[in-house]
């Protein structure tokens, strides 16, 4: 294999395995905002309670969201180091900014959330949580920011074959950072809340802890209906964008080799690259053009409309995307139902749905995986879209045999680390919100 | 001097300002870590070792993470010279590093393992240690580079003597700076351990401190004639003798103040005999990365500058105030 090859593999299991944290973290943080805002008004037990329980989650998934993403932030000097000198002027600003404004931020006050409880006061405890939650989120908006320059370059000219800056807002606020940023932090919100969620319906299903899981439900579920709802708008959003400034990657989403007027969105396929044309085609005539558009006759342009040598992969952004898509329907079809069971007053009886919510925890995280392998196998052959090559991008000085090295031991490492995470997240659960909530903090 | 070559000065400045942060809050920690199973004998004193780093270290690791994003925005072909140059030795840190973090948490957690955890504790805080001053070594007495600045020798051209002393240099002065932290940290029989212990770290630190005087000697002369460099070796002396006096007398907050200036002093040493350069080149001085071409554009420069001085000193601040919360003894 070659080294260009080795490096992307180790990329894509440091991010993949990187993002299970972030977007609970983004989920866990916003609850626990909002149970501390409860407790600083009604002062009852059972906010700081059940408060306190989501706190010590949270320490375990932020301490392996950092100890995974300093992997991330090394790994384009270490596997992409022509990367770094040819775009480098723009793409290490919102790295340093992230931890300048965001990261130092998130984890000092995660120490007080964590031990500082009977430290500081009602109102400085809150603050805290506050900042946690603001720096959570402000950071996944750099690291959005930095992704979505490579997806939407703009705010830059080239000049000896390097990437020079020329407005710094037109490069952050590029044409396809601000609708990502709320598409992924809406995902965050809906894994972390179909967590709390899924423990709270445990919870309810062993008839343990009832007035706490009754509250986490409460709570998780309302903000679970809301986005898994609004993610259909900014799904949307997202792919009209997509459409219009990456019309390759729409392409290849939606297996379209023809550019065609009323293009039909489709449903299944079976793709074939070397052939350019599909097996077993079922779409929607002309809803394609309608969603992106508004017309049911706009053009879209098909693979073939690119030169070979500049178009994505289809087969795994196609499935990727679709994937993502069904599981997304399946959210909003579970929220309807717990629509539909909070207004009959039996969300808290009736055992199939909890168990359905028990056993829907890792599917928001399969979407989130989803998504993130569509957006950047979508973006391929290019690093930076139409700038640089993925190809022209790695180290020159790293031997395939250290990076091989380093991927089987990322691999080993993550999967024990995963393992653990496993391990104590049950064990947690199991401990019961009682006794996780009292323990001191750690 | 032009407008462009004040940005570099500053942002060479402000790195080493990041480095050194990292230096002395991480700096503790991973003292603390490294010193593991001297300073503590029991599971209760391991526990209160654990508590004493719990609600910082990780704040402390984010020093690392902004000097790396800094490196990277502010001279982009410095970090991709070193980060690829040194892949294998990087994948340790990152290894070590990601062990550390998580043997924290799953120590107190994951009561069937705790031994695993302490043991990934250790050699988590011990490898860096090492690893740092041997990186930083290399990059000031040079290493092969080509004209595209990428790195073309071989991962042992890195264990050369000088880097190596460096390694043993930092580790130390780690080391020495993590038994400054116990003794203020803790009481009782740990805290006599941890004075017992910043004693023998104390001479410890002065052998390699002389032994990297011997191979600049022998390996880097030219380095003899920076008069900055002087000063701040004797500041070293003058902070290492008050750092002996307050070890003797039991001041555990002026152990941990006088560490601290040690540890700048030190750095002051690099900075000294490195500026401009960020990595020498061992064979030929026109692959030399220096602040001049290595670094981004003006624009850049500027932009991060003023996100800097927006965002350093509410960081700096809310730091305090955080180890305000925490102060006292475990």
């Amino acid at each position: 294999m070659s080294a260009v090859l080795l490096s992307r593999i180790q990329f894509a299991l440091a991010a993949g395995f990187h993002f299970i944290f972030p977007p609970t973290t983004f989920g866990l943080t916003l609850i626990i905002l909002f149970l501390e805002t409860l407790y600083l008004k009604r002062k009852e037990e059972i906010y700081l309670k059940t408060s306190n329980f989501l706190i010590k989650i949270l320490g375990i998934v932020f301490v392996l969201g950092t100890a995974t993403g300093i992997v991330l932030e090394f790994a384009f000097g270490n596997n992409w180091s022509n990367y770094s000198r040819v775009v480098g002027d723009i793409f290490g600003a919102p790295l340093a900014a992230e931890g300048i404004f965001a990261f130092f931020l998130e984890s000092v006050f995660l120490g007080v959330l964590v031990f500082g409880r009977k430290r500081v006061s009602r109102r400085v405890f809150w603050l805290s949580a506050f900042l946690v939650f603001f720096g959570a989120h402000l950071s996944g908006l750099w690291i959005i920011i930095a992704n979505s320059w490579m997806q939407t370059p703009m705010g830059f000219k080239i000049e000896g074959g390097r990437a020079i800056l020329t407005n710094f807002f037109e490069a952050a606020i590029n044409k396809s950072t601000v609708i990502r940023y709320i598409h992924t932090v809406v995902a965050g919100w809906i894994t972390g809340s179909l967590l709390v969620a899924g423990i709270s319906a445990y919870y309810l299903l062993k008839d343990r802890f009832r007035e706490y899981a009754k509250l986490l439900l409460k709570v998780s579920l309302i903000i679970f209906i809301i986005t898994s709802i609004v993610q259909l708008f900014t799904g949307h959003s997202h792919s009209v964008q997509v459409t219009h400034t990456q019309p390759e990657k729409m392409a290849a989403y939606e297996a379209l080799w023809e550019t065609q007027k009323g293009a039909p969105l489709s449903l299944f396929a079976i793709p074939d690259e070397n052939k350019e044309k599909n097996y077993l085609f079922i779409g929607i005539p002309k809803l394609l053009s309608f969603l992106v558009s508004g017309d049911t006759d706009y053009e879209v342009k098909g693979l073939k409309e690119f030169p070979k040598d500049e178009r994505p992969p289809v087969i795994i952004p196609f499935y990727s995307y679709h994937i993502m898509i069904f599981l997304g329907t399946y959210f909003i079809l579970i929220s309807l139902i717990g629509i539909l069971l909070f207004f009959k007053k039996k969300i808290y009886d009736t055992r199939w749905y909890l168990k359905v919510l028990l056993f829907s925890i890792p599917l928001p995280y399969l979407a989130n995986e989803f998504g993130w392998i569509a957006a950047e196998v979508g973006r391929q052959p290019w690093a930076v879209y139409r700038v640089l090559r993925t190809a022209d991008a790695a180290s020159p000085s790293v031997p395939a045999g250290q990076i091989l090295f380093s991927l089987i031991m990322f691999f080993i490492i993550y999967l024990f680390l995963f393992i653990i995470f496993i391990y104590l997240m049950k064990r947690f659960v199991k401990k019961g919100i009682e006794e996780v909530s009292r323990e001191e903090g750690y | 001097m032009e407008t462009v070559d004040i940005l570099r000065v500053v942002w060479f400045l402000l790195i080493g300002f990041l480095f050194i942060g990292y230096s002395i809050l991480d700096g503790f920690d991973l003292g603390i870590g490294s010193l593991f199973p001297f300073l503590s004998k029991t599971d209760e004193e391991r526990k209160r070792l654990f508590k004493s780093v719990g609600p910082f270290w990780d704040g402390n690791e984010v020093w690392l993470l902004t000097g790396g994003g800094a490196l990277f925005a502010a001279f982009p072909h410095a970090y991709a010279t070193v980060f690829s140059g040194f892949y294998l030795a990087f994948m340790f840190l990152l290894f070590s590093l990601i062990a550390r973090a998580v043997s924290i948490d799953f120590w107190h957690y994951d009561e069937k393992r705790k031994k695993i955890w302490e043991r990934a504790f250790v050699i988590g805080s011990f490898l860096p240690s090492l690893l740092f001053g041997v990186a930083l070594g290399n990059c000031i007495i040079g290493i092969p580079l080509n004209e595209n600045f990428d790195f073309t020798g071989n991962f042992f051209i890195l264990l050369r003597p000088y880097p190596l002393v460096m390694g043993i240099l930092g580790l130390f002065m780690i080391m020495l700076h993590g038994a400054s932290y116990a003794v203020l940290k803790t009481d009782g029989e740990m805290r006599e351990r941890g004075y017992r212990i910043a004693k023998k770290l104390w001479i410890l630190f002065m052998v390699a401190f002389i032994l990297s005087f011997i191979v600049t000697v022998i390996w880097a002369p030219g380095f003899l004639g920076k008069i900055p460099a002087w000063i701040f070796a004797l500041l070293v002396i003058v902070f290492w003798i008050l750092l002996g006096i307050s070890i003797n007398r039991k001041k555990n907050g002026l152990c941990f103040l006088f560490s601290s200036l040690l540890f700048i002093s030190l750095w002051g040493i690099v900075g000294s005999i490195h500026f401009p350069y960020l990595v020498r080149a061992s064979n030929n001085p026109e692959y030399n990365l220096t602040i001049y071409n290595a670094s981004s554009s003006p624009l850049t420069l500027k932009v991060m500058l003023l996100i800097a001085i927006i965002g350093m000193p509410f960081v700096i601040g809310y730091t305090i105030y955080v180890y305000k919360v925490f102060k006292g003894k475990v």
